[in-house]
């Protein structure tokens, strides 16, 4: 099978991955908390949509479960359980220092774009899977950004979306590499995501009243003197 | 059944102890549960130690020799925490509420190790060592100090960033099995399926699940959170994490080997080698210089999980065999260390090795049992560490691999002598000599003498350390040799 099978749905699955990064790219760079967690429910809307075209193209109804979950658990849970846990004042910080300026952070998520390609082609080239050439490759550069962006964010709520930036990269290579995932293991990481949010979301709550900031990248208490 | 009902107890106790009887008997049922929980896991073991294999629930649940293991493993140490808590919660942060929250995570925590092994799903296993960590993040931040929470972030936000990595590789597994054309997503399934696969897909997978999993596991450069962790939680949480959390996820990585290293154009033994001796060399060197106890004892973890998994990647029965060997010394030694740790902190009312000197004149039990567990640890003899790694040289030696062997021994020798220094200096030391800190009396607090539990959890505790250096039970022998020929060796 290739491209040229369903060549609108094809094209369409492009535009979303390429909106689909750029909103990865988007959680690196952004300062305001708010922002980072609008970004993310339009990134998990973005994989909502690459699992409804694969569900069409591929006739999956694996994919339609997917794209139901997702909705239902990242655009509507997670946000909610967020606000619930995380006091409002939070969601109003602004990061002022940050471990690297914006410049140098997107330099760095460009490198991790292009690594992501070299990391896919070899596996691209054994198998020949429909979308895989569209949706491995990008969703392993969203994961890089997701782990880029847990290293260099020092607030809490960020690096928990940085987090889950990985785990909607995962999925979205995941919804071409095995579109037939059986629908338990879907279940499963649909009940796995919102109990990480809310271990996360309750503690980053109390190491906000316990020290008063949320800025984990700064806790320096435990180390080798 | 039986491995039906080893989930379903601990699920049952957590649940008594946040209902209003909990108030008062959440102790006594979390201990009750893990008594239960251990007589049945003794029964699966012997069965699978005998049959291979022992599955349940149309082949939901499964379980073969290696799993057995960690199971036995998991249920023992299950128990003496649950003892050890007892008087020591108990006593730290009264009864009430914020008790019935520690047993009832501490059940579910439990539980969520003892499914790690039994379920055959890969998917649903993946979703358990996720709940380890998640159900025992309070755990970890349990004391609601600033250090405790810190060290209870990171622990979350690495590990689980980990397991996100080990997904990505779990799936590329099922691609592969999909595209060599078989269906079943379980451990036996991929084992069918791995000769078949393209070893471009194999690679990736293998290397997302060693990097994902080995931050679970402590493995260097991915250790950074352990030492947090594992010093801040309560001492029977410490046991727990250090002793048998380490133990389950890394029975994950050892689960690859059968299934990758049978598959061609793939060799994951250098890799087992070459990042097991990077984390025996990192730990040993930060066991030279390490100023608190607790933390002590979490690098002397990442210690062992790197000889471990050398010995899985020099390969063949012998050297699996002391790796079983060596699991099983090690969760009982280091369950053991950490709950001497946690009767030494009452005793001393700190954790700083500097602070500590004479240990065995203010408290004999303390000191004796820091001693014993450090001992054993650092793997001398009668002490089964010592064996398991006397096995796992003896096979290095044999199948030729000279520089491997050469390293490991340097870097085992050298952490032995740290570890015996510094538990020396803090048992039998003199207060003010060699430059420690004279920080006047210990804050000698209601704790100062042990409770009777964390007494009776060392004597119960120290039974195994003792035994199974000197003499291996027959039962217990079979369980070790059917966890090696799991291991594919």
């Amino acid at each position: 099978m290739n491209s040229t099978a369903y060549p609108v749905i094809f094209a369409l699955d492009a535009l979303t991955g390429a909106l689909f990064l750029l909103t990865a790219i988007g959680v690196v760079a952004t300062r305001q908390v708010l922002a980072s967690l609008q970004l993310f429910i339009l990134q998990s809307l973005l994989l909502t949509l690459s699992a409804v075209l694969l569900g069409v193209a591929l006739g999956s109804v694996h994919l339609f479960a997917v794209a139901a979950i997702t909705i239902a658990t990242k655009t509507l849970l997670i946000p909610w359980l967020l606000r619930r846990t995380v006091s409002s004042e939070v969601y109003r910080t602004r990061e002022i220092e940050r471990v690297l300026n914006i410049p140098s952070s997107l330099l760095i998520a460009a490198a991790l774009v292009v690594l992501a390609y070299v990391v896919a082609n070899p596996l691209l080239r054994a198998v020949e899977v429909p979308f895989a050439q569209i949706n491995l490759p990008l969703g392993l550069a969203a994961m890089f950004l997701g782990v880029f962006t847990v290293a260099v964010r020092r607030e809490a709520v960020p690096q928990l979306l940085g987090l889950l930036a990985v785990e909607n990269g995962v999925f979205f290579a995941g919804v071409a590499i095995v579109p037939n995932l059986p629908v338990i293991a879907e279940l499963a990481a649909a009940v796995d995501v919102p109990v990480i949010t809310l271990v996360v979301g309750l503690l980053t709550r109390q190491i906000h009243q316990r020290l008063g900031t949320t800025a984990v990248g700064q806790l320096s208490a435990l180390r080798e003197h | 059944m039986e491995l039906a009902a080893v989930l379903v107890i601990p699920a049952l106790a957590s649940v008594l102890s946040l209902s209003p009887l909990g108030r008062r008997f959440a102790a006594p049922i979390t201990l009750a549960a893990s008594a239960i929980v251990l007589v049945l896991v003794a029964g699966v073991a012997e069965e699978a130690a005998r049959t291979g294999r022992v599955d349940a629930l149309d082949e939901w649940l499964t379980c073969d020799g290696l799993g057995a293991l960690v199971l036995l493993l998991v249920a023992f140490v299950g128990l003496t925490a649950s003892l050890f808590s007892w008087g020591y919660i108990r006593v730290e942060h009264g009864g009430g509420g914020k008790e019935q929250h520690y047993y009832g995570l501490f059940n579910l925590f439990v539980m969520s190790m003892l499914a790690v092994p039994v379920l055959a799903n890969v998917a649903l296993m993946w979703v358990a060592v996720e709940l380890t960590t998640l159900l025992s993040a309070f755990l970890v931040g349990f004391e609601d100090t600033p250090e405790a929470l810190e060290a209870a972030w990171k622990y979350v936000v690495l590990t689980t960033l980990g397991a996100v990595l080990a997904l990505l590789g779990f799936l590329i597994l099922y691609w592969g099995s999909r595209v060599a054309g078989f269906e079943p997503f379980t451990w036996v399934g991929l084992g069918e399926a791995a000769p078949h696969m393209p070893p471009a897909l194999l690679w990736p997978a293998f290397l997302l699940i060693l990097v994902g999993f080995g931050t679970k596991v402590g493995l260097v450069p991915m250790h950074t959170w352990l030492p947090d962790a594992h010093s801040q939680a309560p001492a029977a949480i410490c046991a727990l994490l250090s002793g048998v959390e380490t133990t389950t996820v890394l029975y994950v990585i050892l689960r690859l080997f059968p299934v990758i290293g049978v598959a061609p154009g793939l060799d994951a033994r250098p890799w087992f080698v070459g990042f097991g001796l990077l984390s025996v060399a990192i730990a040993t060197l930060l066991l030279i210089y390490v100023r608190d106890f607790k933390r002590l004892f979490a690098f002397s973890t990442v210690e062992h999980m790197g000889i471990i998994l050398v010995a899985a990647g020099l390969g063949g029965a012998e050297a699996h065999l002391g790796a079983a060997y060596q699991m099983t010394g090690h969760a009982i030694a280091k369950s053991f260390c950490f709950f001497a740790a946690g009767v030494a902190v009452i005793a001393a009312g700190t954790q700083e090795i500097g602070a500590v000197r004479g240990l065995v004149r203010s408290s004999p039990l303390a000191a004796m049992a820091l001693v014993a567990g450090g001992i054993a640890i650092a793997g001398a003899p009668p002490f089964a560490i010592f064996v398991s790694e006397f096995l796992i040289l003896k096979a290095g030696i044999a199948s030729g691999h000279y520089v491997t062997v050469g390293l490991l021994g340097l870097f085992v020798v050298v952490a032995f002598c740290a570890v015996m220094l510094h538990i020396n200096k803090m048992a039998f030391g003199t207060p003010g000599s060699d430059g420690s800190i004279v920080a006047g009396l210990p804050l000698p607090s209601a704790l100062a003498r042990p409770p009777l539990s964390c007494k009776a959890t060392l004597a119960l505790a120290a039974i195994p350390l003792l035994v199974i250096g000197v003499h291996v039970p027959a039962p217990l022998q079979n369980l070790l040799m059917a966890a090696a020929r799991a291991m594919g060796g």
